[in-house]
């Protein structure tokens, strides 16, 4: 690698203070800093520092997010051939899923990242890592066909309006894939909801039984029983939850499996990069208003909603992809460890509550996570709140006690 | 039966080049030099001159902003050079030392007997004063303003820190007349803390007229906010005194032998220095000398040297000298080494309160870590990392943003004065967006020490 760092420190001096590519500094530095750690030493302050910087920190991210990747471009070639009726090879199905999601990774990277260096050279500071992360999470909350432009505009309005206008990373207040998928969502709600869009390549030619409404959605119009999705049919309940669980259902890029998220959230967890705290208080959320509702399930049952098993929320639909990868997004969520229980807590609740009682909006958990990004803000001034008036009290009873 | 406080928030850095247990004269400083920004808020002016002798007890200069106390010479010899920076501000006095110490005799006081004030002026006019600091602020102590308590450390948790007990060693009796002189000098209740591994058991017993409270956990539990945290708490306009140990057995030196102690132990760490080891040498002592023995290790970007812990030392340099608080000394090396995509490399070698790292398999391995800062400063992205290393009931970030916003009310409500700079050191360590914030709390503390001083010289109306 030695030629290599020779060229990055002979062309150095170029984009440096007073070099005549001075402008383009945060681009050089995108690249040099990706090619080699960068070799600054410490100044002042502690003299040695943590291995860890947001590189490394966004790749343990990313990281996480390739079991949802790869289950996820496995399941939209599974349900396509499925809903088409054809019997194909394991290599057959993924390579179609493939083929079908790597333009939206590649389309979601090449446009975020091109806004951002725009951004970058224009105010003259470093290229940030938070849209590394981002740039997965677009494309696997997105239905597989969605039409690639929808996908630039999408990726533009969350990076340009979502991020860079509060500052840039660190600064912004939603979630800038949350962002995105919500401007999709308002913007062209035919491509991303309703009962076409979830599998890949169907168009008209579809089999007999095929249907393509949410999971959910078919529990509750069943009335517990579902016995077809997509374009497969189960044998029994634990069936259709055990595919529900491991992803072969129907739904965005990368929801579906329950499992490759928790995968995904066992390394969040255990690298300490994403927030227990949040994982866990999201799913209690979600499973106690579950639970709440079940109760009310006697006194109206025209809502086949609120007879669904709390647990159901937490493996079909966004909720898992939410909990692990949305939720607990740092700058967007509380940061003070109470808060987080709080926020996480509110989201599950939230989430279940738009899902239960507002069936129209499929992805409660959409909704739920951007409303609760917006509270994060009041969450924290409360928890500290109390610190402060802890204080206060403190103050007191030295002065008067 | 002394209490025991567990903290479970902080973080041990597993460092090579830890002081081993035995203690060697280092060769004699030819020059010491005594360092005025060694004291926080303080306005020195000078009483010698280039060519003036002084003996060991002789001021050097005091504080306009607290004139009680003075500074006075570690060593006898001849002063050679008074250093200026820009604006005329003085960086020290350096002196020529003699090649054995010879002090200025100083009258005896009979302490036992002597009341409060005789005391604080007898430590004042000795040079002994500036041992003394508050918290909040690690300002020298103005006499006039009583404590609430008085914190001597027995343990220090930081990076490769000597051990206490080990610089006490045989200045037992002197540390215990110091215990004695700072409770009467007080007026408050002195607190010796302990840790539970790193002292051994028993040890504060020997002094009494102390409260003893026992700590566990990691660093920084050694310091002294973080103590007086737990055991009584600073609201505005309260005080607290602390005084590193071997800084109070020289206090009792003083009342018992009425002279300047200008003796010093320091450990001598980092993974630069081939053998780690305690050196008995004098305050203010060249760096040249005290590494004049030891064959530093040589590596590609050469080594930095420390006057402190890794954490909170000062980049001296070959030529620079010991610091007045210090009492260790690290030499580590310079790391402005590039690697090749080494974000995704597995990195066994790299230390992290993460788990990013394939380093989690060796748990217990130490680490020969460099200056290098291991990446870039970013925006305040991951949060509840300083909260991980931090064993106060204070939020560490969202004090920081008070003070990033100059809001004082905010600062004082979440804490701001029962914290000092070195408790953000390890939050300094473990910041993922490299956001320095030592020096954030710092010049905060300065502007409202400048606050408290200003205030002293304003008249009072009624």
């Amino acid at each position: 690698m030695k030629p290599l760092k020779r060229l990055v420190e002979n062309v150095e001096p170029h984009f440096a203070e007073g070099g005549k590519w001075r402008k383009y500094w945060p681009l050089f530095d995108g690249f040099a800093t990706f090619l080699f750690t960068p070799g600054h030493p410490t100044h002042k302050g502690a003299h040695i520092r943590d291995g860890i910087d947001l590189k490394r920190t966004m790749s343990m991210v990313i990281l996480a997010m390739v079991p949802a990747l790869l289950l996820g471009m496995y399941n939209v070639g599974y349900q396509h051939f499925l809903a088409i009726g054809e019997q194909a090879a394991f290599m057959d199905i993924f390579m179609y899923g493939m083929w079908k999601v790597l333009p939206l990774v590649i389309v979601s990277y090449g446009v975020g990242l091109g806004v951002e260096f725009v951004f970058c050279i224009i105010k003259g500071h470093q290229i940030n890592e938070g849209y590394l992360v981002s740039g997965m999470l677009i494309p696997l909350v997105c239905p597989p066909d969605l039409p690639l432009w929808m996908l630039t505009l999408a990726v533009i309005f969350a990076v340009v309006i979502g991020k860079e206008v509060f500052g840039g990373t660190g600064m912004n207040i939603l979630n800038v894939a949350l962002t995105a998928r919500a401007f999709l969502f308002f913007a062209y709600p035919a491509d991303i909801s309703g009962d076409k869009v979830w599998i890949s390549g169907v168009g008209e030619q579809v089999v007999n039984g095929y249907t393509g409404e949410t999971a959910l959605a078919q529990f509750a119009k069943s009335g517990g029983e579902v016995a077809a999705m997509g374009g497969q049919s189960f044998a029994s309940q634990a069936d259709f939850l055990w595919a529900g669980f491991i992803g072969l259902i129907p739904g965005s890029v990368g929801e579906t499996s329950t499992l490759a998220i928790l995968i995904g959230a066992a390394i969040l967890i255990f690298t300490g990069i994403g927030s227990w705290r949040i994982m866990a208080s999201v799913a209690l959320g979600g499973l106690a208003m579950g639970y709440l509702l079940n109760g009310f399930s006697g006194a109206f049952p025209d809502n086949g909603y609120l007879a669904i098993p709390p647990y159901y929320h937490l493996i079909f639909g966004g909720f898992a992809f939410g909990a692990v990868f949305m939720a607990t997004d740092p700058v967007t969520a509380s940061q003070t460890p109470t808060g987080k229980y709080i926020y996480g807590f509110l989201i599950g609740v939230l989430a279940v509550i738009i899902r239960v009682l507002n069936p129209a909006y499929p992805e409660g958990m959409m909704l739920a996570i951007l409303f609760m990004n917006v509270m994060a803000p009041l969450i924290d001034h409360y928890v500290v709140q109390g610190n402060i008036n802890r204080r206060l009290k403190r103050v007191k009873v030295a002065t008067h006690g | 039966m002394a209490k025991t406080i567990h903290l479970k928030k902080g973080l041990d850095i597993r460092l090579v080049g830890e002081a081993a247990l035995s203690i060697e004269p280092a060769s004699v400083s030819d020059t010491v030099m005594i360092k005025p920004t060694d004291f926080v808020g303080i306005k020195p002016k000078t009483l010698v001159q280039a060519g003036d002798e002084v003996l060991a007890g002789s001021p050097l200069f005091f504080d306009k902003n607290n004139p009680d106390f003075k500074v006075v010479s570690p060593v006898s010899g001849e002063v050679v050079e008074v250093v200026r920076g820009p604006k005329r501000v003085l960086l020290g006095i350096k002196i020529l030392a003699d090649k054995s110490v010879r002090s200025l005799e100083f009258p005896r006081i009979d302490a036992q007997n002597a009341d409060a004030d005789t005391l604080t002026h007898y430590l004042c006019d000795h040079g002994a004063w500036a041992f003394i600091r508050t918290k909040p602020f690690d300002a020298v102590a103005f006499p006039d303003i009583k404590p609430k308590a008085v914190v001597v450390s027995g343990f220090d948790s930081a990076p490769l820190a000597p051990s206490v007990e080990f610089l006490l060693k045989g200045k037992e009796e002197a540390f215990k007349k110091g215990l004695e002189v700072l409770a009467k000098v007080s007026g408050a209740k002195v607190f010796l803390t302990t840790h539970t591994k790193a002292n051994s058991a028993g040890w504060a017993n020997a002094f009494s007229g102390t409260e003893n409270v026992a700590f566990s956990g990691a660093h920084p539990a050694g310091s002294v906010s973080v103590q007086l945290h737990h055991i009584s708490p600073l609201n505005k306009g309260e005080f607290a005194w602390y005084v590193h140990a071997e800084d109070v057995a020289r206090i009792g030196t003083l009342i018992l032998e009425a002279r300047f102690d200008g003796s010093r132990r320091i450990a001598l760490t980092g993974s630069s220095v081939n053998k780690p080891m305690y050196l008995e040498t004098i305050q203010g002592s060249s760096m040249a000398s005290l590494l004049k023995d030891q064959k530093l290790a040589e590596t590609e970007f050469g080594n930095r040297i420390i006057s402190g812990n890794v954490l909170t030392g000062d980049e001296v340099g070959q030529d620079g000298y010991l610091g007045f608080y210090h009492h260790q000394v690290t030499v580590i090396p310079e790391g402005k080494h590039r690697e090749f995509f080494g974000w995704a490399a597995p990195g066994f070698d790299k230390f992290s309160l993460s788990r990013t790292f394939f380093s989690w398999i060796t748990p217990g391995k130490k680490y020969a870590l460099t200056t290098n800062m291991h990446g870039e400063h970013r925006a305040f992205v991951v949060t509840g990392e300083y909260e991980k290393v931090f064993p106060m009931d204070i939020y560490p970030v969202q004090l920081l943003k008070a003070i990033h916003n100059d809001d004082i009310e905010q600062q004082e409500n979440l804490g701001i004065y029962e914290v000092s700079p070195e408790d953000f050191a390890l939050c300094e360590f473990v910041c993922t967006s490299k956001i320095e914030s030592q020096s954030m709390v710092r010049s905060a503390h300065d502007l409202l020490y400048g606050e408290l001083v200003d205030s002293r010289k304003e008249p009072v109306h009624h």
